[in-house]
C-alpha cells in the first residue's frame, strides 16, 4: 500500500521492507477490558477504565493522548508490573494472573519495557557491559563471562553502537542520552523478547537523534519481528513508527479511536483527535500560519476525581451538542474503517 | 543601509534594542582552565521582533541567553563583545558594564527570563501572589499600596487566560505545568519588559496545553509588542512563533534568517539537516533523514568548520578554514540571511539544501 522507502544505510541487512508476517499473525499479547483504579485520599481514581489491546509480532500499536491520560499505566499493566483491578492480560493465549512461576519467567522474558529517561533507567555504577549482560547472566543463557562479553558485544552492534568495544567498559555518565538509550534497547533485546514496551523511549531526545532512534527500533520490529506497544504524546513521530500498524488514542482512561495509522492521523475524526492532530507544531512556517486549528472550548483535563457526566471529553469538545454528549457516555464501536467512541461523529 | 550591521566591528544599529558585538561566553572549569562556550556571536534584535534560537543540546542557545542578561551560573563570564541594550529612556547601554544594582533594576524592567522548569523558577514555599508582590519590590522604583499591586497581579494572569482568584492564593505545586509556565510568563511580564528571553518554554508541557501557550504568547506579542529571544530545540516551534532564526552549532551562529529563509531556503547543511530530521504530521509518510553524531565538546572543535566531521557535504578545505557567517541576501532590520558554509553557494545550485 504504502511505499516504506528507508533509506539504504538505514537497514544493516538486506531484506524486504517491514515484510509483515503471513496473515499478521495472531496477537501476542492481548489487554482485554483492563480497569486499573488507584485509591486516594481524595476518592478512587480510575486510570485505565476498560480497554481492549492487541499487540501482534512485527507490528507497531501506538498509544497516544496527553499527560495522565492512562498511557504508563495501560503499559505497566501490560508488562506485567502491576496487576488490573478488573479485566485480563494474555500472553500467547494464557492469562498472565494464572501463570506458574516457569511460565511467568518467559513472560517477564519476552515482554521487555525501555523507560523514557534513559539518565534514571540504567544503574550509574554499572559499566555498560554488566548492565546490559545482567538478565543474560541471571537467566543462565552464557556459561561464562566470555561468552558474555561476546553475546554483550553483539547486542551492542545489533543497536548501532559500534565499535563495541568501544562501549563495553563504559559508565553510563561518560554516553550521551542518546547512546544511553541505545544501552536500554540492548538490555531490553538481551532477553529475545517478542513484544518490546516503549514508553516515551525517544521523547527526551534530541531531534537529530529520534530518527536514527527510532530506525534502529524499526530494524528490531522488522528484521527480528519484535511487535512494539509504543507510548507517545508526539503524533509525528506515532506517524512514523506506526505507519504500517495502528494507533490508539486515549483520553482520561478510555481509548475514543482506534485504527490504522494513515487513517488516524490524516484523516482524524474524533474531535480529541483532531485537536491533537491539529496541535502539533510543524517545521513549515507557511502552513503554520495557513492551517485550521481546533479550538477547544476549555484547555485543562477535569479533574479524574470528579469526572463529567456523559462523555468525558464534552466540556472541551468543539463539536458539543446538547443531549447526548452531556448524559450518555458512548461506548467504543466501528465505524467503517475504525473504532469511534463519539455522538457526534461516530457511527460514520 | 544595505551595509551588514551584525558584524563586531560594526556599530551598533541606530533603531535596534539589542546589538550584540562579537559576544564570547566562557565557563571557567578548574584554577587555569576555561572553556569557551559561545564564540563571537553578533546579531542585532528590533523592537518587537522574535528570534528563535535553535540547535542541539550543548551547542550554547542557553549560554548565550543566559548571557544576555548576565544571569550565568557562578563560574561563567561573558568573556568579550558588547551586548548594548537600548532602555526605555532612550540611553543606550552596555549590560556588560552595568554595575551591580544598575544590573539589578535593567533586569525584568527593562529584559525578563522565562526559565525552563517552570517548577524550579518558583519558591515552593510561597504562594504565587507573594512571587508578584515580591517583584513589584523589587524591581520597581516608587511604593505603590498593596491592593494596588495585587489588582495588577489579577490583571497580569487574566492576561495569560488563568483565573486570579484561584491562582493567586495558590502555591506553584498546586497548579499544572501548564498553569505553573502561564503565570510564569505573567510574571515576567509584570514591568512591562521590552525584551523577554524564553528558554524552552513549551518542552515539557503536553502538546494541547503547548498549543494554547504558544497562541496566548503569539497575541501577547501583537498586543504589548515586546521583543522575544526563544531558545529551543522543538523546529517546529520555531517555525511558529519567530519572525527569524538563528541555528547555532558549537558555539556559533551558523545560519540566520527570516523564518522562511531558514525553512524554505536553507543555505547551512546543519540547518537543513535538523529540518530534516523533523517528521511532519500532515501529508503522505516522508522519511526523516537521521543525522549520526553529536555536536563536538566545546574543549576540542575541529580547526576548520565544526560541523565538517558529521557534514554530508564536507570537502577537504572544511576541515582546515573556518567558514565566516557571509551574508547572502541583505535585508534591513536584521533579517539578511546569512551562513557561515564555504559551500553554500555550490550547495545551493546543486540543490542540495532544501528550497
Amino acid at each position: 500500500m504504502i511505499d516504506r522507502t528507508v533509506p539504504a544505510d538505514q537497514q544493516p541487512a538486506p531484506g524486504p521492507p517491514s515484510a509483515p508476517d503471513p496473515g499478521t499473525g495472531d496477537a501476542v499479547l492481548s489487554l482485554r477490558g483492563v480497569h486499573q483504579v488507584f485509591p486516594t485520599p481524595r476518592g478512587d481514581v480510575s486510570a485505565v477504565s476498560g480497554i481492549d489491546l492487541d499487540v501482534r509480532p512485527g507490528r507497531v500499536l501506538c498509544l497516544v493522548g496527553e499527560s495522565g491520560c492512562g498511557k504508563t499505566t495501560s503499559a505497566r499493566v501490560a508488562a506485567g508490573l502491576a496487576a488490573p483491578t478488573r479485566g485480563s492480560v494474555s500472553f500467547r493465549s494464557g492469562d498472565v494472573a494464572a501463570m506458574d512461576g516457569k511460565e511467568r519467567a518467559r513472560f517477564r522474558r519476552s515482554v521487555q519495557y525501555i523507560h523514557q529517561d534513559p539518565y534514571a533507567s540504567l544503574n550509574p555504577v554499572r559499566t555498560v557491559y554488566s548492565t546490559v549482560s545482567a538478565g543474560l547472566r541471571r537467566h543462565k543463557l552464557v556459561r561464562d563471562r566470555r561468552e558474555a562479553r561476546r553475546a554483550t558485544a553483539e547486542l551492542l552492534e545489533r543497536v548501532d553502537l559500534t565499535p563495541a568495544g568501544d562501549y563495553l567498559d563504559k559508565y553510563p555518565h561518560q554516553m550521551s542520552g542518546g547512546q544511553r538509550q541505545r544501552v536500554a534497547i540492548a538490555r531490553a533485546l538481551a532477553m529475545e523478547p517478542e513484544v518490546i514496551i516503549a514508553d516515551e523511549s525517544t521523547s527526551m531526545l534530541d531531534v537529530s537523534i529520534r530518527v536514527s532512534l527510532l530506525n534502529t527500533l524499526g530494524g528490531l520490529r522488522d528484521e527480528l519481528g519484535v511487535g512494539f506497544l509504543f507510548i507517545t504524546h508526539d503524533l509525528a513521530v506515532a506517524k512514523y513508527f506506526a505507519w504500517d500498524g495502528e494507533i490508539a488514542v486515549m483520553y482520561l482512561g478510555r481509548i475514543v479511536e482506534h485504527g490504522s495509522t494513515p487513517r488516524v492521523v490524516n484523516d482524524p475524526r474524533h474531535p480529541y483527535t483532531r485537536a491533537l492532530v491539529s496541535a502539533v507544531c510543524e517545521p513549515d512556517p507557511d502552513l503554520a500560519r495557513t492551517r485550521d486549528r481546533v479550538r477547544l472550548r476549555g484547555a485543562d483535563i477535569p479533574d479524574l476525581t470528579d469526572l463529567p457526566p456523559g462523555c468525558d471529553f464534552h466540556p472541551r469538545c468543539p463539536l458539543y451538542e446538547q443531549g447526548d454528549c452531556d448524559t450518555v457516555r458512548p461506548p467504543l464501536v466501528p465505524g467503517h474503517d475504525r473504532l469511534l467512541a463519539c455522538h457526534v461523529v461516530g457511527g460514520g | 543601509m544595505s551595509h551588514v550591521t551584525d558584524h563586531p566591528a560594526a556599530p551598533p544599529a541606530e533603531r535596534a534594542l539589542l546589538s550584540v558585538r562579537g559576544v564570547d561566553v566562557g565557563y571557567r572549569t578548574g584554577r587555569r582552565s576555561r572553556v569557551t562556550a559561545v564564540r563571537d556571536v553578533s546579531f542585532d534584535l528590533y523592537p518587537g521582533q522574535s528570534m528563535a534560537l535553535v540547535g542541539e543540546s550543548g551547542c550554547g542557545k542557553t549560554t548565550l541567553g543566559l548571557g544576555l542578561l548576565r544571569l550565568l551560573p557562578r563560574n561563567g563570564v561573558v568573556s568579550a563583545g558588547e551586548i548594548l541594550f537600548r532602555r526605555k529612556d532612550g540611553r543606550l547601554v552596555d549590560v556588560r558594564s552595568l554595575a551591580r544594582e544598575e544590573l539589578r533594576r535593567f533586569r525584568w524592567s527593562e529584559a525578563a527570563m522565562v526559565f525552563q522548569g517552570a517548577m524550579n523558577a518558583f519558591n515552593p514555599v510561597l504562594r504565587v501572589r507573594d512571587h508578584f508582590l515580591d517583584t513589584f519590590r523589587a524591581h520597581a522604583g516608587g511604593r505603590r499600596p498593596r491592593a494596588q499591586l495585587l489588582e495588577h497581579s489579577a490583571e497580569l494572569l487574566r492576561m495569560v487566560r488563568l483565573d486570579p482568584v484561584r491562582v493567586l492564593d495558590s502555591f506553584p505545586h498546586e497548579l499544572s505545568g501548564g498553569m505553573r509556565q502561564r503565570t510564569l510568563i505573567a510574571l515576567a511580564l509584570a514591568l512591562e519588559p521590552q525584551l523577554l528571553i524564553l528558554d524552552e518554554p513549551t518542552t515539557a508541557l503536553d502538546i494541547l496545553t503547548q498549543r494554547s501557550i504558544v497562541e496566548r504568547l503569539a497575541e501577547l506579542r501583537e498586543e504589548l509588542r515586546f521583543a522575544m529571544v526563544f531558545i529551543t530545540h522543538d523546529l517546529g516551534l520555531a517555525a511558529e512563533l519567530a519572525d527569524r532564526v538563528g541555528t547555532m552549532y558549537a558555539g556559533r551562529m551558523v545560519e540566520t534568517g527570516t523564518t522562511r529563509d531558514i525553512f524554505h531556503r536553507a543555505r547551512h547543511p546543519y540547518t537543513s539537516a535538523l529540518i530534516n530530521s523533523v517528521p511532519p504530521v500532515t501529508g503522505d509518510l516522508r522519511i526523516p533523514e537521521s543525522l549520526p553524531g553529536g555536536p563536538p565538546g566545546i574543549g576540542a572543535l575541529p580547526p576548520g568548520c565544526s560541523f565538517a566531521p558529521r557534514c554530508a557535504h564536507a570537502v577537504d578545505r572544511c576541515a582546515s578554514t573556518r567558514p565566516a557567517l557571509d551574508v547572502l541576501r541583505t535585508r534591513p532590520e536584521g533579517m539578511s540571511h546569512a551562513a557561515a558554509c564555504l559551500r553554500s553557494h555550490e550547495l545551493f545550485a546543486e540543490g542540495v539544501t532544501r528550497d
